[in-house]
């Protein structure tokens, strides 16, 4: 960075409704020197609460102050080299604010919407963001929908094209999941890539996403351009105790509440905004039996039943596992043991939840992957 | 009784006055100028006004949600109904009821009525007051075809005549309760079947006719003050607008109120008879007509410039002071 | 899918996909249809203001226009209850109840408790509630807690399209008699709401929004008002968290607690009269069981103890508005033991 250069950090925008969020709390003092990439503030939407990185590398000149609420593209902070004068960073600053005009609600509800696709008799929720390049498809966990990628959907879709969809029984898609095996899954996410008539994909997923992926990479190859797992089940027996039955039966804040904050290391990330999210979703009728049916699927007396590792070892393309070292639902020592040619990505202090809990990392590792710069 | 020249044209007086008071507040309420719920009693005017000419100050009157008939028959004063349509300090009730609301015991009316069939217990009590005190008045419930279903109207004519009570019940059937019809919600058919069986005489009568009204009320008013009980009367009649200011009313077939209107008002068919038979000259109704056009003029100018009622009024009159 | 539609649509859209599912769910009261026995359009009111409006087109005779008869016809749904049907009656207006307190009080409150939990009763009135029309002292009123007050009834009061619709299915599921109140000032209302059949289950408050300062506990048409209040103080930099109640009947005793415990400074808002009322008993059940956790006195806002006025002026004053709880909740803020 040179002397002169001085970089705005500004408010990101995470999914399509979110317009402004909160300081909540800054990890980087004033002055200190920043990484390109490093976390250095918490702030926190309706929806979540979630760190911001950094644009440059640099030294953390100017911060907005704590609990006060910034717009999406507000100025957040400014980076910049240790020797720029005071007076320049505070012009800087004032400029910006100066100019800089916040998205009204109508413009925040714009951009990219979902689509819904009829495959099988099921209507598909998916957003696309992005085009061009070798696509990838982004398959949530159990319970989970296509919001699960808030903080990747849009980094990912930098250089190519990125669906994210909601599996069936899940999100906005059809509660029909049929026998709700593995397979059945997983044809419906080849399925939908019939449907949107992608021959070839980079698969992602998430926890029983990782399963479906697996799942089809091993029955279709040549369908997987590469496959990324992250927080796989299928890969070891452990699941934690009840979280299964907890998620499906649950209809209550107070029963849901702890089964969520099993999934973060932090459990304040789980804001009551998720909470209501989930909870709208399970209430929907035949929720509760299809991912019962899943469930039904992947455990059996508190151990899982499935196992993707026959897939791997058969899978010929790139294959990526990332996990939480931290992951209470599934244990990190279930990446162990894996063919050779796997690239093992443990983050340290992570929960289940890696795309949203260190999405920096998980962004660059996925982006490597995609781009064929990963070695085992 | 015979009716006197005074009595025809007090008889129309109180038609016309309700009519005109029923037809200035449907332009006003359509102006947007008054709040709240109104149902209109246009087209039913010779029930209230035959039934009450029999009626002094001291006969009990109870009425319904389309009461602004029954007010002006029974002598509730006009500007100040019109004040209390207005929610006005100057309103019958000082701008606390409104337009189903509006009541006078001073003037024997003991209420519009918001809830329907909500009238005939009070009768009872009313007759029961004047039977105890030996006073010789009546009461009079007004229900419609609607408030003849309802269990307290039943109770009260089995209490009526349990108790002898000189209690009067009249039906202004209108064919529809709300947009239900009456064909279809009155089981038995006859309301006058229904009357007999709890044990009371029951007439029938053409409510758009005044002088059926008077007379079969006549009879009735005159049993009750002589001590022979209660009696009921079914006055079939039409509303001329809907079941209250707003009403699409589609579940009318097109046509039906302008036909009434033409075929059947009340008005016309009075003004037809007297000025026949009775020596009553046109000029002296178009003069009442006049006048009385005056009268709702006024009401309303009054109405609208008069004050509303002081804030701090919304917490007086729930208990009696000490 | 979800999309914007108001709490009138989400009512009839509740009632139509009960209705079906469930061949046994039938709804009956004054006009639902409208129109019965009369020579014009059928179904022409379809309900007072609309809300059963189509449904008579697809489900013909399991719409039932009653005459007015509220004490046979709710009982009748109680019977029905109690018989294998799933009625959902339509008392017009929650005043009315007075002409057939009976059916429900003594009757269907009493059946499974007093017959040694061998009968259910799933039965729904459906019934307005509410001031603010301009429609004076029996057609006004917001009688919730005389329901409350009596064992064996369910009390609902949504606030937003998406609670009305999931809490009317959850009431017609319910295998118990649910009274179900309709703010007649936000039929209106317009918010998301999935198309798909859901229920939200009763006894789980809504915390509408969070705040560290002051609890703001209300239910109804009131809780909007607690919002907007809200929204002013957050801008002198009072916080405030708002609860709806959701249902009163059962009370979900842990959300409030919890709000009070987390605030220690309690609002109540009501639009109805204060005694033996809503706040009452949240004042008191806060006073119970978060005693310790209080740092100013639990301030009620309510109407008076008066009927309701007809009047605009006067009414305007009968009822809590934003300005009245900012200011009990700035009052409550301030105060120092
Ligand atoms: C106890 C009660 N039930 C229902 C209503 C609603 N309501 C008001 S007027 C009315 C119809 C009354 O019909 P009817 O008795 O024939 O009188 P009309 O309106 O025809 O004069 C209804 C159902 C009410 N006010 N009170
Ligand atoms: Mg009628």
């Amino acid at each position: 960075m040179s002397a002169s250069d001085l970089r705005a950090l500004v408010m990101p925008k995470w999914g399509l409704t979110m317009t402004e969020a909160v300081v909540v709390k800054w990890l980087v003092d004033e002055g200190a020197d920043v990484e390109l990439g490093a976390e250095l503030v918490d702030v926190e939407t309706e929806k979540i609460l979630s760190a911001v990185e950094s644009p440059a590398s640099g030294a953390l000149r100017w911060r907005a102050a704590e609990g006060s609420t910034i717009p999406v593209g507000g100025l957040l902070g400014v980076i910049a080299d240790a020797d720029v004068p005071d007076d320049a960073i505070v012009g800087f600053a004032a400029t910006f604010e100066a100019e800089f005009t916040p998205e009204t609600e109508a413009v925040a509800g714009e951009g990219p919407l979902p689509q819904y696709v009829e495959v099988n008799g099921r209507s598909l929720r998916y957003l696309k963001l992005g085009e061009g390049g070798e696509p990838v498809v982004l398959v949530h966990g159990f319970g989970g929908d296509l919001n699960n990628w808030l903080f990747n959907h849009e980094a990912l879709s930098a250089q190519r094209a990125v669906y994210a969809l909601d599996l069936p029984g899940h999100g906005e898609s059809s509660t029909n999941v049929g026998d709700g095996t593995l397979a059945t899954l997983a044809q419906a996410v080849a399925d939908f890539m019939d449907a949107l008539e992608l021959p070839a994909a980079h698969l992602v997923g998430h926890s029983l996403g990782g399963a479906i992926a697996a799942e089809l990479a091993g029955t279709a190859p040549d369908r997987v351009r590469s496959l990324s797992l992250i927080a796989s089940v299928g890969l070891g027996r452990e699941l934690l105790a009840g979280f299964l039955d907890g998620f499906v039966t649950a209809r209550r804040r107070r029963q849901i509440k702890p089964v969520l904050e099993a999934l973060f290391a932090d459990p304040a990330l789980v804001t009551r905004r998720l909470v209501n999210d989930v909870l709208q979703y399970k209430r929907l009728d035949g929720v509760e039996d299809a991912l019962g049916a899943i469930a039904r699927n992947l455990v059996a007396d508190g151990q899982q039943t499935v196992s993707i590792r026959e897939c791997l070892a058969t899978y010929p393309g790139p294959t990526l596992v990332i996990w939480g070292a931290a992951d209470q639902i599934v244990p990190a020592s279930h990446a162990g043991g894996l063919p050779e040619r796997t690239h093992v990505e443990v983050i340290e202090a992570v929960g289940h939840m890696p795309m949203m809990e260190a999405s920096a990392r998980v962004n660059q590792v996925l982006a490597a992957q995609f781009e064929g710069r990963l070695t085992a | 009784m015979a009716l006197t020249k005074d009595d025809l044209l007090k008889a129309y007086r109180l038609m016309r006055t309700i009519r005109e008071f029923e037809e200035r507040v449907h332009v006003e309420f359509a102006a947007g100028e008054i709040e709240g719920f109104v149902h209109l009693y246009a087209g039913e005017e010779a029930c209230a006004v035959g039934v009450m000419l029999h009626l002094t100050k001291a006969d009990r009157i109870a009425s319904t949600h389309r009461g602004h008939g029954h007010c002006i028959a029974k002598g509730v004063d006009v500007p100040a109904m019109m004040a209390e349509i207005y929610g006005r300090a100057t309103g019958s009730c000082r701008g606390k009821g409104g337009s189903m609301h509006i009541a006078d015991l001073d003037a024997g009316m003991m209420g519009a009525n918001g809830i329907v069939g909500g009238g005939p217990p009070l009768i009872c009590g009313a007759a029961l007051a004047a039977k105890v005190q030996g006073t010789r008045d009546v009461g009079v419930a007004f229900i419609g075809d609607g408030a003849s279903n309802q269990g307290t109207t039943f109770e009260s004519m089995n209490l009526a005549t349990v108790w002898n009570l000189p209690a009067i019940f009249v039906a202004e059937n209108n064919g529809y309760a709300e947009a239900t019809a009456a064909d279809y919600a009155i089981g038995a058919g006859s309301l006058a079947d229904r009357a007999e069986g709890f044990g009371m005489p029951a007439a029938t009568v053409d409510g758009h006719d005044f002088f059926a009204v008077h007379e079969a009320a006549g009879e009735a008013i005159r049993r009750a003050r002589s001590g022979d009980g209660p009696s009921f009367i079914e006055c079939q009649v039409n509303r001329y607008y809907g079941h209250y200011e707003g009403d699409a009313q589609t579940y009318r077939p097109p046509g039906e109120a302008e036909a009434a209107r033409a075929n059947h008002d009340c008005l016309d068919k009075f003004a037809g008879r007297v000025t026949a038979s009775a020596g009553i000259e046109r000029e002296e109704l178009d003069d009442i007509d006049r006048a009385v056009a005056a009268l709702i003029d006024g009401a309303v100018s009054s109405a609208k410039a008069d004050p509303a009622p002081a804030a701090a009024e919304y917490l007086t009159d729930v208990y009696v002071d000490y | 899918m979800a999309r914007t539609i108001t709490m009138l649509q989400a009512i009839n859209e509740a009632l139509d996909q009960e209705m079906a599912r469930d061949s046994s769910v039938i709804v009956m009261g004054e006009d639902v249809v409208g129109g019965s026995g009369a020579e014009g359009e059928m179904d022409a009111w379809g309900g007072p203001l609309g809300v059963t409006k189509g449904l008579y087109a697809k489900y013909g005779d399991r719409l039932l226009d009653t005459p007015i008869t509220e004490s046979a016809f709710i009982g009748a749904a109680v019977g029905a209850a109690a018989s294998g049907l799933r009625p959902v009656a339509e008392l017009m207006f929650s005043d009315f109840v007075g002409v057939c307190f009976d059916q429900i009080y003594n009757q269907a409150a009493k059946f499974r408790y007093m017959f040694g939990g061998r009968a259910e009763t799933p039965v729904v009135v459906r019934t307005m509630y509410g001031a603010g029309l301009r429609a004076a002292a029996q057609h006004s009123q917001s009688p919730y807690s005389i329901f409350t007050h009596v064992p064996g009834l369910k009390c609902v009061m949504p606030v937003t399209p998406y609670d009305a619709k999931g809490l009317l299915i959850q009431a017609i599921r319910d295998n118990d008699p649910v009274i179900f109140f309709e703010h007649k000032g936000l039929y209106e209302t317009e918010g998301e709401v999935p198309e798909q059949s859901y229920s939200i289950p009763f006894g789980e408050a809504n915390v509408v929004r969070e705040g560290n300062d002051v609890s703001i506990i209300s239910l109804g048409l009131m809780v909007h008002r607690s919002l907007e209040a809200a929204e002013t103080l957050a801008g002198e930099g009072i916080q405030c968290e708002v609860v709806d109640l959701r249902t009163t009947s059962p009370l979900d005793e842990d959300t409030v607690l919890e709000s009070a415990e987390n605030t220690g400074r309690v609002v109540v808002v009501d639009e109805a009269p204060p005694r033996c009322s809503i706040a009452t008993d949240i004042s008191a059940l806060v006073a119970q069981h978060a005693f310790d956790a209080l740092e100013a006195p639990i301030t009620l806002v309510t109407a008076p103890h008066t009927p309701v006025p007809f009047a605009g002026v006067l009414e305007d004053q009968y009822m809590p508005d934003a300005a009245r709880i900012a200011a009990a909740v700035r009052r409550v803020a301030g105060y120092a033991q």
